[in-house]
């Protein structure tokens, strides 16, 4: 039966503040386990939580990238649950009033629009990390590190608008394009700083929304996109068999490629919120607001529908390109230098964008500057030296910092455009490759080529391509 | 007087902060939670129909601190209270498998 899929995600994101939500310890990521804990995030007797300003101001300027409403008063709620990764027994976050709700992400998917919801944007702090023994003397232990604990965690949670696990990937790259455009966050997977979870429920057309199930244990994009899949699919076969849904929490295996079941937490929730009184309340300022709201950056979609009417981009250059901020600060930078829009994003999207990943660096600490980006292009266009020689001179700029003028004097690397010596070297190539003028004269074009590469070859690749090309041509017209 | 509290809400509120209790204890907790529900419910009595709730007993709001580093604890003396640890960590017994 066809049955209409709908999925909620809940996003939580560590923020990218030097201390943590309600101390001074550090969030610095990889630090030995327990050195980044204080009396406060450890919720010993008697401590008081204060509230990090730039927290709070990151999620407002968040939920304004969201679309959202900013509640003009909030509180903080303790969540009560028993767990060791909490060493006050309580998590401090937000439960009947968020910082903000009622907003939207745009996404598109097969060039169509569509709006996902945003039901609300809240702030919470994060709990320490159990790492389970494997040794066999820790067989039956685990162990604890609350350096994470108290980190600032923002809870994104979306409207069960989202109808596949394809929209669902997008969503959340759109999401994280926005959240690395603001600086909220690093988004980084592998070291926990965005985490992903999901509601689904599938529901037959013109009825009421199905049972959903809670999908855990997703760490990327990908995984997401496949549990996702795989939940779907069992559910409509639990459904197709006239079964029922079963509400519950569900783990994503990814080497059986499957969910499963979490048994044993099966009873109910309950955590009995309670407002937070070590707290004080919220209060966020008109001002305060529309401050932040001036202070937005342009965002990923506006980015894009700008460089596709600025600088006449096709679509899919624009997407590359403002896939991240700096890749397009880059981009507006070297056509400052290099009037060519296409030809600029041609090189970043090709050669600049694979040595930044075969280097392993992020575009900020790229040694070619936008000028000697632009000289170089201009070079080119010049006909000094060619494309395949500028690739080259290009790396040695990646590795260096020198400018392409400097690469080429000192290695003499220019182009080779003087027709006397060319005329010499193919006379030269045509004497050696009788074979290859056989087979021309037997009408396999061909071989040509493989003539203009020998000519490259003893040029060590500086001949002028367009020369050397004529030239063969009038030599064998004569000699054939 | 209708009965503010029974055994079943005693023993599902004990389980829910994994306290052990003997039926005893049981019984007798029982008796005491329900006697303090009755003292508290007294506050019914009085008329709050225009006050607005209280959110905090201090008329203050907006408490902010700035993004500074403090110092830590050392990790001595962040594991110094701990019954068992190991590893530079919080040792406890396994929850999942």
């Amino acid at each position: 039966m066809n049955y209409q899929v709908n999925i909620g995600l809940e996003v939580h994101v560590e923020l990218s503040t030097k201390t943590k939500l309600f101390c001074g310890c550090s969030t610095q990521f990889g630090a030995p386990p327990n050195t980044q804990i204080c009396p406060v995030c450890l919720g010993l007797p008697g401590v008081l939580p204060v509230i990090n300003k730039k927290a709070v101001k990151f999620t407002i300027i968040t939920a304004l990238a969201l679309n959202c409403q900013i509640s003009k008063f909030c509180r903080f709620s303790r969540k009560n649950y028993y767990y060791p990764d909490l060493p006050k027994n309580y998590q401090i976050s937000q439960y009947e009033e968020p910082l903000a709700k009622n907003g939207y992400l745009e996404i598109i998917l097969n060039k169509r629009k569509k709006r996902i919801g945003i039901e609300r944007v809240h702030l919470e702090e994060d709990a320490g990390k159990l790492v389970h023994g494997t040794n066999p003397e820790d067989i039956k232990f685990s162990f604890v590190d609350y350096n994470r604990c108290g980190i600032p965690l923002m809870e994104i949670v979306s409207c069960p608008d989202i109808s596949s696990p394809e929209e669902a990937y997008i969503y959340l790259i759109e999401l994280r394009k926005i959240l690395r455009y603001l600086k909220v966050s690093d988004c980084n997977m592998e070291e926990g700083s965005l985490r992903c979870d999901a509601n689904i429920s599938l529901t037959l057309p013109g009825e009421k929304m199905g049972t959903k199930t809670e999908l855990k244990n997703m760490n990327s994009f990908k995984e997401i996109k496949d549990g996702l899949s795989a939940e779907i699919e069992r559910q409509s076969h639990l459904l197709n068999k006239g079964e029922k849904i079963i509400q519950e929490t569900r783990l994503w295996d990814p080497k059986k490629k499957k969910t499963i079941s979490m048994r044993g937490k099966e009873e109910a929730q309950d955590y009995r919120y309670f407002p937070e009184p070590d707290l004080l309340p919220l209060e966020i300022s008109k001002e305060w607001e529309n401050n932040l709201r001036l202070s937005l950056p342009e965002l990923p979609q506006q980015k894009y529908r700008r460089f596709i009417q600025e600088y006449g981009l096709p679509e899919y250059d624009a997407g590359v390109i403002t896939n991240s901020q700096e890749i397009a600060d880059y981009f507006e930078k070297c056509v400052k230098y290099y009037h060519h829009p296409k030809i600029v994003s041609n090189w970043i999207m090709g050669e600049i964008l694979r040595l930044l990943k075969e280097e392993n660096i992020s575009i900020e600490k790229i040694k070619v500057s936008p000028e000697k980006m632009g000289e170089l292009l201009k070079e080119i266009e010049k006909g000094v030296i060619s494309r395949n020689l500028a690739k080259d001179i290009l790396s040695k700029m990646f590795k260096t910092g020198k400018s392409a003028s400097q690469i080429i004097k000192e290695d003499g690397s220019q182009q080779l455009s003087d027709e006397k010596k060319l005329k010499k070297l193919v006379d030269e190539v045509i004497k050696e490759n009788p074979e290859a003028i056989e087979s021309i004269r037997k009408g396999k074009k061909k071989a040509v080529g493989f003539l203009i590469g020998e000519v490259m070859k003893k040029t060590k690749g500086k001949a002028n391509p367009r020369l050397v090309n004529n030239l063969l041509k009038e030599e064998l017209e004569e000699n054939l | 007087m209708k009965k503010e509290i029974d055994l079943t809400q005693v023993r599902y509120i004990a389980h829910l902060s994994r306290l052990e209790l003997s039926p005893e204890e049981e019984e007798k907790f029982t008796e005491q939670l329900a006697k303090i529900l009755s003292y508290v419910n007294k506050l019914r009595e009085v008329n709050t129909e225009n006050v607005p709730p209280t959110f905090h007993v201090l008329p203050l709001k907006n408490i902010f601190r700035d993004d500074k580093l403090n110092l830590s604890l050392s990790q001595e003396e962040a594991l110094s209270n701990a019954p068992k640890h190991k590893y530079k960590q919080f040792q406890v017994p396994r929850i999942i498998g």
